[in-house]
């Protein structure tokens, strides 16, 4: 059986314009190879068939974005395709960020590989690079001789899911992603001969390059306190008996909304902790410990601010990935404050 | 001081008539084993069943994994503490049953118990496959707290491998005798010039319920950072209480077999001189974590050592346990390679820790925990698979109709060890 590839390209590439044509050309499906079709399939030797190329006008995807993608997907879809191979884009920014939005939905929605090509430079390798393979090639269409047959080696190897090796041996922009191999050592005579090489002074490679992480700035303090409306967010995990969102554990990939309007304090009877990496006992006994609506009724009552916001968000933060946590923020900072949520008491475990 | 390890190597388990070795087979009596095992009322029921490597068996949830061991001669027994009296262990002979393990698996404590396939794709996760298992099934008794259901269920597994070993011991020959030696500090001190000097900082989960180690039974959160002898750690006298997720739990099992104490007495006198072995803890508080950590730099200056190799146990929270330890032993000039396992979500591409320091400039990893598998299902489950939708790297859905579950590594038992048991890494792609 030979694997049915889709190709990706743009109104240039199709022979149908230049820059004068990019605003007008919407997503069309032909039969077969179109443009560097031809060279893509003669790399692919028959192990693999171009079965439809894709053809979009660059500006038109630019700036239609979201329609663009929902038409593309749906003629991908129709040549019901094994694996979506886009451009290569060299040095072109829009081609190659359509290129990269292209194969980037087509492995999320429709859970097939994707490859496309692309200078380093290109604004698209940026944005793209974690969600697909992007062969480098030079920063402009004469690289092309060198960049479809790198690009269809490793087509062919995702196809056949072989083991796809580092960047620089396979020819692709490093994606940044962590895949796990297995190695002739175990980790401890690893440990033990790194070790041995730092003490000598000899040159070793660290199995992972220290993280870089984002630094959120506090707001300035809240100056009317008084009038002030506040939150309560954890990621201690407390949630409503029972766990009704089925919170996961650990590696959370969601948060819990839960009203709290009519609670002057949390008990044991209606609340407990999904959290998989924290004793859960004595938050189990007493949820205030961790969300402390407690202590916010009595200071609502003081009048030490004006009121406690009707509804709490929680999660769970045991091993969740840092891609998660940041969008749980942002969506949660959102809704906060469209409520006109004054400040938010952030707790953990 | 001297260890001799007599290993006697276990191909085979079986049930019969009397508990004995015989050609690599290891027979067991069943009723004999858990009358040795029961009588603790905290547990409701207690059964046992057997898993042999290569067959269409899964075990879930899986607390603990012991390596059955005993001494032959010298003070005291294996498991000080728990077993053993609290007198020092770690010289004379001690018999190991090397190739079987004792497999602990009953109702959930709390989220963090794991799986061990015995074939198929998760089995290459786990080292437990390898191994010919006695399985321990077990019911807490009603109302039973859970940190007392949790105690249960680990002198459980130490009395059924203890046992084990016991009742094979005076009829058996060692196939193999390994001999551990270790000096005095002063002998150390002296001993091969011209080698840098090196120790391992041995990180002790102990962050509360299913989050504890024990040393010679104390609970490792209320110590000092102290010295141990290597030889000690091969009776016992370190064990788990914790399933931190099971990946990267250290089971009694890896603890007995620390394959960074092995890796070091491997290249001792060629490219070092191992003169120590620090064990410190990983508490929750701030304060704890600056104390053990200082404290512990602090030994390994004393000791004067130029090297360490520093081992996690667990992730996110000990993370800043481990980060601080290596900041604190570069800043005292100790040179540090770091062993630890990561979680950079389900796709890979996200931070791996959740602390970063620029001299942890040298890292091995035993993979990211997070990269899912799909567990098919097997012809016999051992203990109650309906956990699978709540461990830790499972999710709602993660156990399918027919039996295949899809989590995360997470949920394999020693999947992505911190001690480098396996060979498994990862890599930038």
């Amino acid at each position: 059986m030979t694997f049915r590839v889709v190709h990706y390209i743009n109104q240039f590439f199709a022979g149908i314009g230049g820059e004068e044509k990019a605003g007008e050309v919407l997503p069309e499906l032909r039969q077969g190879v179109v443009g560097p079709g031809a060279a893509l399939a003669a790399e692919l030797k028959g192990q693999a068939e171009v079965v439809g190329t894709i053809i979009c006008g660059d500006g038109y995807f630019a700036e239609h974005m979201e329609e663009a993608t929902a038409k593309i997907l749906e003629l991908l879809n129709s040549c019901k395709p094994d694996i979506l191979i886009a451009g290569p884009a060299f040095n072109a920014g829009r081609y190659g960020t359509a290129c990269g939005a292209v194969c980037d939905a087509a492995a999320k929605q429709l859970g097939i590989p994707t490859v496309t090509g692309m200078y380093k430079e290109n604004p698209g390798v940026d944005m793209y690079r974690k969600n697909t393979f992007i062969v480098s090639t030079a920063d402009n269409a004469r690289g092309i001789k060198e960049a479809v047959p790198t690009m269809a080696k490793l087509a062919l190897k995702l196809l056949k899911k072989e083991t796809v090796g580092l960047g620089p041996e396979e020819g692709y922009l490093e994606r940044g992603v962590r895949r796990n191999y297995f190695l002739e050592e175990t980790g401890a005579q690893r440990a033990a001969a790194m070790l041995a090489k730092k003490l000598r002074g000899e040159p070793f490679v660290t199995e992972y390059p220290m993280p870089v992480f984002d630094r959120v700035e506090p707001n300035p303090a809240v100056k009317d306190l008084k009038n002030a409306t506040i939150a309560l967010v954890t990621s201690g995990g407390i949630c409503p008996k029972g766990n009704p969102d089925h919170i996961e554990a650990s590696s959370a990939t969601k948060y819990g909304e839960y009203d709290i309007s009519t609670f002057a304090a949390l008990s044991e009877a209606d609340s407990e902790t999904a959290h998989g990496g924290y004793d859960p006992t004595y938050a189990n006994k007493e949820p205030n410990r961790v969300l402390p609506v407690d202590v916010l009724r009595d200071m609502e009552k003081e009048g030490v601010f004006k009121k406690l916001y009707d509804k709490y968000y929680t999660t769970v933060g045991n091993g969740t990935p840092v891609a998660n946590a940041k969008r749980f923020g942002a969506e949660i900072g959102q809704k906060l404050k469209k409520d006109g949520v004054s400040a938010v008491i952030l707790t953990s475990t | 001081m001297k260890l001799e390890l007599h290993k006697v190597k276990v191909t085979g388990v079986q049930w019969g008539p009397v508990t004995e070795l015989r050609n690599g087979v290891l027979t067991v009596n069943k009723a004999e084993l858990l009358a040795k095992v029961s009588g603790d009322e905290r547990l409701a029921s207690l059964d046992a069943d057997l898993a042999l490597p290569g067959e269409k068996t899964r075990i879930v949830p899986v607390k603990d994994v012991v390596e059955p061991r005993c001494k032959l001669e010298g003070k005291n027994e294996v498991f000080p503490g728990f077993i053993g009296d609290v007198e020092s262990v770690g010289m004379g002979k001690t018999l190991v049953l090397d190739g079987a393990a004792v497999v602990t698996c009953g109702k959930i404590v709390g989220f963090q118990e794991g799986i061990v396939d015995m074939s198929g794709p998760g089995a290459q996760y786990t080292p437990f496959s390898q191994t010919n298992n006695v399985v321990l099934i077990f019911t807490p008794a009603e109302g039973l707290e859970r940190h007392d259901y949790e105690e249960a269920g680990r002198l459980a597994g130490f009395k059924a491998a203890h046992y084990l070993a016991s009742a094979v011991k005076n009829s058996v020959k060692a196939d193999v005798v390994e001999t551990f030696d270790f000096p005095t500090l002063a002998q150390a001190m002296t001993a091969h010039p011209g080698l840098p000097k090196v120790a391992y900082l041995y990180m002790l989960q102990t962050q509360g319920l299913l989050h504890d180690t024990y040393v010679y039974g104390v609970d490792a959160k209320r110590i000092i950072p102290t010295l141990i002898c290597p030889t000690e750690v091969m009776d016992g006298a370190i064990v788990s209480g914790n399933c931190v997720s099971a990946c990267d739990k250290n089971s009694t099992y890896s603890h007995l077999n620390n394959p960074v104490i092995r890796a070091l007495y491997e290249r001792h006198g060629k490219d070092y001189n191992f003169v120590g072995c620090i064990i410190t803890n990983e508490n929750v508080t701030l304060a704890d974590k600056k104390r053990s950590s200082s404290y512990a730099t602090k030994l390994a200056k004393m000791l004067g050592v130029d090297g360490m190799v520093i081992t996690e146990e667990g992730f996110g929270n000990p993370d800043t346990d481990l980060i601080m330890n290596c900041r604190k032993a570069e800043t005292l000039g100790i040179k540090t390679v770091l062993v630890t396992d990561e979680y950079a979500g389900r796709d890979g591409a996200s931070q791996s820790l959740a602390d970063a320091c620029k001299e942890a400039d040298a890292l091995v990893t035993g993979g990211n925990a997070n990269e899912m598998i799909l567990l098919p299902p097997m012809d016999k489950v051992i203990g109650f698979p309906d956990f699978a939708n709540v461990i830790a790297g499972g999710f709602q859905g993660s156990l399918h109709e027919d039996g295949a579950i899809l989590v995360e590594l997470q949920a394999i038992t020693g999947a992505t060890s911190e001690l480098g048991y396996s060979k498994i890494s990862a890599y930038t792609m």
